[in-house]
């Protein structure tokens, strides 16, 4: 008895919450959670239309969107760990040798 | 049929152009004077064919050729189309017939100078254009002929570009000459937008066929052609390019600014004549112009001390004669002078060239004396040519100038008896400036042994302007060459004796009737300038007038006679007792300071002051400027969203896509589809 | 029924992801996140995705944030110092993160009349499950992608191990 839209709104909080975290915190790991938040976001979304329109591909997007979540966040991780090893901090603002 | 092949005439110079103009550098001497030399040969032969033809007995009077169109606007048409009457056979013969000759005797004047390929596909190149002009049906195909011409000259006046002087020479001929485009240009223009056409036989059967239009238009038409006239045959006011041009080698003066280039003015003047006929103002104009010319050359002409100078004058005074012949009227009388011109005027420039090739490079003519044994061919064959311009009879150059002088004194104009007289004072200037050249040159004590202002590793070879010989440092000695005065060789004398005889022949064809002849030359014309002059009447005026000119020339040559060959003095202490109007004279009038003080340095002054200060810094560089900076300005503010922070990095990411998501909603409302 | 379980887990959720924003050391934040993961699994769950919500406890809270929270451990990442690295995040991100949301939101309920209503249980298929309903699809139509994810786990593998090696 929930209209859809409801599910659809709780999604784009949960995904504004994820983009205001990742511009405030400055722990890298911190940072890194706040992306799996704004993926989980959209991971709802895609589920609340997959009900809506009665289809399974939706559901199937987001097994997808799980299944390469998981790989980024093993790759992301083993690179904080190098960043860590290299620059012994995890503060986001002193990793900025790409500056011009 | 002759008028199939008329498109070799002028395309086979322009072939050998090509070829010797891209390959040529690698090629032997003696390949690069053959392409030239049978590239002149074969138009020269087919024009000989064209003559035999256009001669015999049923043949047509006119010959046509159109090839493709050219240009096709609304409204007016331009073919390639070469047309040939007997004005154009004259012309024909004119140039390749003196153009061939002269360039067997540039392969022995140019056998030592650098850059030999570029001479021959150069002098090419040139009478490629020049036989377009003559050949040309339209008046744009002629001026395309006309700027051909004045680039060849441009390119074989500056032919020694390592000199200043002679770059600066070609440039001034360059420039000069388009003052004059200029108004031929303006002329064209008008012509299209009363004629509708520049065809010749087009616009010349719409006044034809309208014999009640004079005036208004058809003048102001005739004195732009008469601008552009005067520049490419260095009349009064444009004639400054022609003494400069003396900087190319000799070859070239005699065939460029002598025989034929010079020419065109004139033949444009002729070829026009019915519209011309049309405008007595303008034809006034002419005559004044070439009769002010002459004189005023010819008074610079007697006190030069440049052999080639000297003749440089001569050519402008001369012109000034045909320029004349025009003006009254009598067409046929300065095609005919400009016929036998070509014939002693290229022969004295070639004799002149041998004289400073026996020399090793001399010009100066105080620096001459005592030639006449050590040179004799080229004595024998100038004398031939210096009694034809003083106009002795029964040399060529009385017949024309005698013409000329006769039609002027009967012509219409009201100016005619005055005209006449400025006409026979000048050809008595003529006969004495041309025998004193003669005197000064061949006759007298010999000048020291010409030391050879050889420097080492020098570029020019001697203290000559037009034989310098450009060598390279580790060029053979020339010194086996340069020190005794020896005879041209008979590459270069052949060519002299060939002219020689034509000057004493050449004006038999136009002996007036008066004489015994049968005036040959007019007849041949008459189809070309119908409505010709018939004189009828007693021959008392012709035989008058004729001994008067003849007593002139005499005259001439009795006081250079006086001057330069018994008291040698007599010169110098006039020049002494006058010295101001010596002065003036010698430096040819201080025109050429006139013209640079009065037109030259404004025009320099303002160009580099508002244009190039003002326009091209200020505004074109500004606005450069002003680019650079702007994007300067910008770049460095939009660098600073690259602070390699990843949370402003973040910041940009969320607004970038707020952005899109924004119009992607706008976008939906918008167009609901 | 399943308005008061939406409303119980949609809150649990935000105030999840309200502690991971608000949360200094990055130890609460990572079991914040735990807690939102949970949370949206029983939301799958109810909106008949029971597969992808076992798929959510198992892999991601179970596997990917013990991740987070042994690599937080290894390195010992204390509580966060205060810098300011950059003003353009807080200038222009906060403002783009606001228009984001209100944007989604404006989106949403503009149009909530065409989204219908969820029913809870409501099975994408009354035939099948979930779960077979799911790998029909991607043991056929999509076998090619599921195996290339297969070889992209495995890369991943690979360059994670790699990446965080000690330097020998």
């Amino acid at each position: 008895m929930v209209p859809t839209a409801a599910y659809l709104i709780l999604a784009a909080v949960l995904f504004s919450i994820g983009v205001t975290a990742f511009l405030i915190k400055r722990n890298l790991i911190t940072v890194f959670m706040s992306i799996e938040l704004m993926l989980n976001a959209v991971n709802l979304t895609f589920v609340a239309f997959a009900h809506m329109w009665h289809q399974v591909s939706g559901q199937i997007f987001v097994f997808f969107v799980m299944v390469v979540a998981a790989a980024e966040a093993a790759v992301g991780l083993a690179i904080i760990i190098a960043i860590f090893r290299t620059r012994q901090t995890l503060n986001v603002d002193s990793v900025d040798l790409m500056k011009s | 049929m002759p008028s199939d092949y008329l498109w070799l005439i002028p395309l086979v110079p322009f072939a050998g152009f090509l070829i010797n103009g891209t390959i040529g550098r690698r090629f032997p001497r003696v390949l690069v004077s053959a392409v030239a030399l049978l590239c002149t040969a074969i138009p020269a032969a087919l024009v000989a064919w064209l003559w035999i033809t256009l001669k015999s007995a049923g043949a047509p009077e006119t010959l046509h050729i159109v090839s493709q169109p050219w240009i096709q606007i609304s409204g007016i048409t331009i073919n390639f189309a070469f047309t040939v009457d007997h004005l154009t056979l004259i012309m024909l013969g004119v140039v390749t017939g003196v153009g061939f000759l002269i360039h067997i005797y540039s392969v022995g004047y140019m056998a030592h100078e650098e850059g030999y390929w570029r001479f021959f596909a150069y002098l090419n190149l040139f009478m490629f254009f020049m036989l377009v002009l003559v050949l040309s049906e339209s008046f744009l195909l002629m001026f395309v002929g006309w700027e051909g011409v004045g680039l060849a000259s441009y390119l074989l006046i500056g032919f020694y570009f390592r000199k200043n002087s002679a770059a600066n020479a070609g440039r001034k001929a360059f420039i000069v000459n388009r003052i004059g485009d200029f108004g031929f240009l303006l002329a064209m223009f008008l012509i299209v937008r009363e004629f509708g056409s520049l065809d010749f036989t087009h616009v010349f059967d719409a006044i034809t066929v309208n014999p009640g239009w004079h005036g208004g238009i058809l003048t102001a038409i005739a004195l732009l052609l008469v601008l552009g006239a005067t520049g490419k045959s260095a009349q009064i006011p444009l004639y400054v390019w022609l003494p400069d041009a003396m900087e190319g080698p000799t070859p070239v003066s005699a065939l460029i600014h002598a025989a034929t280039m010079v020419t065109a003015g004139i033949y444009m003047v002729a070829r026009c004549h019915t519209l011309f006929d049309r405008s007595p103002y303008a034809l006034g104009v002419v005559a004044i112009i070439g009769a002010a010319t002459a004189i005023f050359a010819a008074s610079i002409g007697v006190v030069q001390h440049d052999i080639k100078r000297v003749l440089a004058y001569s050519t402008i005074s001369q012109l000034g004669y045909m320029f004349l012949a025009c003006g009254v009227g009598a067409y046929e009388a300065g095609i005919f002078h400009l016929m036998t011109h070509a014939f002693f005027k290229a022969l004295l420039f070639l004799g002149a060239g041998s004289v400073i090739h026996a020399l090793s490079g001399e010009q100066d003519m105080r620096k001459m004396g005592g030639l006449w044994r050590k040179i004799p061919i080229t004595f024998w064959t100038m004398l031939m040519g210096v009694i034809a311009i003083a106009g002795i009879p029964p040399w060529a150059g009385f017949f024309s100038k005698d013409e000329i002088l006769f039609r002027v004194y009967t012509s219409t104009n009201p100016l005619g008896k005055l005209l006449w007289a400025v006409g026979l004072i000048t050809a008595g200037m003529t006969s004495f400036y041309m025998f004193r050249l003669l005197f000064k040159t061949f006759f007298g004590p010999e000048h020291e042994e010409h030391r050879n202002l050889h420097q080492e590793g020098a570029l020019v070879h001697s203290s000559s302007n037009s034989h310098a010989v450009m060598v390279a440092d580790r060029e053979e000695d020339h010194d086996s060459h340069a020190h005794s005065v020896h005879e041209s060789p008979l590459i270069m004398t052949l060519p002299l004796i060939v002219l020689a005889v034509l000057s004493f022949i050449g004006g038999w064809v136009g002996i007036p009737i008066a004489f015994g002849g049968s005036d040959e030359a007019k007849h041949f014309l008459e189809p070309v300038f119908a409505g010709g002059f018939e004189n009828a009447g007693s021959h008392g005026l012709d035989y008058t007038l004729a001994g008067i000119s003849i007593f002139a020339a005499l005259l001439g040559a009795y006081v250079a006679y006086l001057f330069y060959y018994k008291k040698s003095r007599t010169a110098a202490s006039l020049a002494v007792k006058f010295p101001a109007l010596y002065g003036l004279v010698e430096n040819k009038f201080y025109i050429d300071e006139i013209y640079s003080a009065v037109i030259v340095a404004p025009l320099l002054m303002f160009t580099r002051i508002f244009l190039g200060g003002l326009v091209d810094g200020g505004i074109v560089g500004g606005a450069g400027a002003a680019a650079g900076g702007v994007t300067k300005g910008l770049s460095s503010i939009v660098r600073r969203v690259q602070s390699g922070n990843i949370r402003s990095y973040a910041g940009w990411l969320a607004l970038g896509a707020a952005a899109v998501m924004l119009v992607m909603v706008l976008g939906r409302a918008i167009w609901p589809h | 029924m399943q308005l008061a379980l939406f409303i119980i887990f949609g809150v649990l959720a935000v105030a999840g992801a309200l502690n991971l924003l608000l949360q200094r050391h990055p130890i609460n934040s990572a079991l914040s996140l735990v807690v939102v993961m949970m949370s949206l699994a029983v939301l799958y769950w109810s909106l008949g995705a029971e597969f992808l919500a076992a798929a959510q406890v198992i892999v991601y809270s179970g596997a990917i944030m013990v991740f987070f929270v042994f690599v937080i451990m290894l390195l010992n990442a204390g509580e966060e110092e205060r810098t300011h690295g950059s003003r353009a995040a807080y200038i222009v991100g906060i403002p783009g993160a606001a228009a984001i949301f209100c944007l989604l939101t404006f989106v949403f309920l503009s149009e909530r009349s065409h989204l219908g209503t969820s029913v809870m249980g409501d099975y994408l298929n009354q035939v099948t499950s979930n779960i077979s309903e799911l790998s029909s699809v991607l043991f056929t139509k999509l076998l090619l992608p599921f195996e290339v994810t297969s070889v992209l786990i495995l890369v991943a593998i690979l360059g994670a191990v790699v990446l965080a090696r000690k330097e020998q």
